[in-house]
């Protein structure tokens, strides 16, 4: 028997806790994503049918490497969200959900790291 | 308890979905798919930052024609998955919510995905 009141109980327990803050940002990294992709697709079918003196040259301009990691990172950002809905919605063991929630968020910094680096390096020419 | 008789609702297997069912499951397998995409490509820019015997054999499986056909499913899974989730971001206010308008974008949606996909390997390739 617990004195405290169903609505003290259910507080802070519900989607509201941090439901928001998922959905605007998988929503805003979409529309950013819209016009990036656009850009995107078309670099990287031309830049990876060539060899690897045309990526350093494409890569080192600034306005390429900078709209890269930005595609880059907006697309890890987004599939990190999008897969933690997946997770949520099909992993139903408490212990199964968070070890593949913090494992996800785990390979996202590591992939944002590693296309980071390798984009820095390409770009100043290390 | 004897529920045995009673009719059953159909079931995935055996119920053919309707074509916006297709749609809306695909928005979710493309966007799972399209992060292994990106895992696929900092692969690649690790690669590229590594030097040229690191660049060498990824580049071969890139433009070998196994290469390009996994690449090109990946750029149509990216543009259904970019037509479609614009369209989410309609839906999400409130809009084109009745049935013979959800027909009418589904076509909207998988045309326009199929004429960017095919657009820009032309661009790209030309």
């Amino acid at each position: 028997m617990t004195l405290r009141s169903p609505l003290g109980r259910a507080r802070g327990l519900g989607s509201s806790r941090s439901g928001s803050d998922h959905y605007w940002a998988q929503r805003v990294t979409a529309v950013a994503l819209v016009p990036l992709v656009l850009w995107f697709v078309v670099s990287l079918i031309t830049i990876t049918s060539s060899d690897l003196v045309s990526v350093q040259e494409w890569v080192s301009k600034p306005y390429n490497a900078t709209l890269l990691l930005l595609t880059l990172l907006t697309g890890i950002w987004h599939g990190l969200l999008g897969l933690q809905v997946v997770i949520e919605d099909y992993v139903h063991s408490p212990i199964g959900k968070h070890l593949s929630l913090i494992f996800l968020r785990l390979i996202a910094a590591f992939l944002a790291i590693s296309v980071s680096i390798s984009t820095l390096k390409l770009a100043l020419g290390g | 308890m004897t529920t045995n008789a009673r009719p059953l609702s159909p079931h995935l297997q055996i119920y053919r979905l309707p074509l916006l069912a297709i749609t809306s499951i695909a928005h979710r397998i493309t966007g799972v798919g399209l992060t292994l995409g990106i895992l696929l490509l900092s692969c690649w820019l690790a690669a590229a930052a590594k030097g040229p015997d690191a660049y060498q054999p990824i580049h071969d499986l890139i433009v070998s024609i196994p290469g390009r056909v996994v690449f090109f499913g990946f750029t149509a899974a990216l543009f259904f998955h970019l037509t479609n989730g614009i369209r989410h971001l309609v839906w999400d206010t409130g809009r084109g919510l009745d049935l013979p308008t959800a027909q009418a974008s589904n076509r909207i949606v998988i045309g326009s995905a199929i004429v960017l996909t095919v657009l820009s390997w032309l661009i790209a390739l030309a």
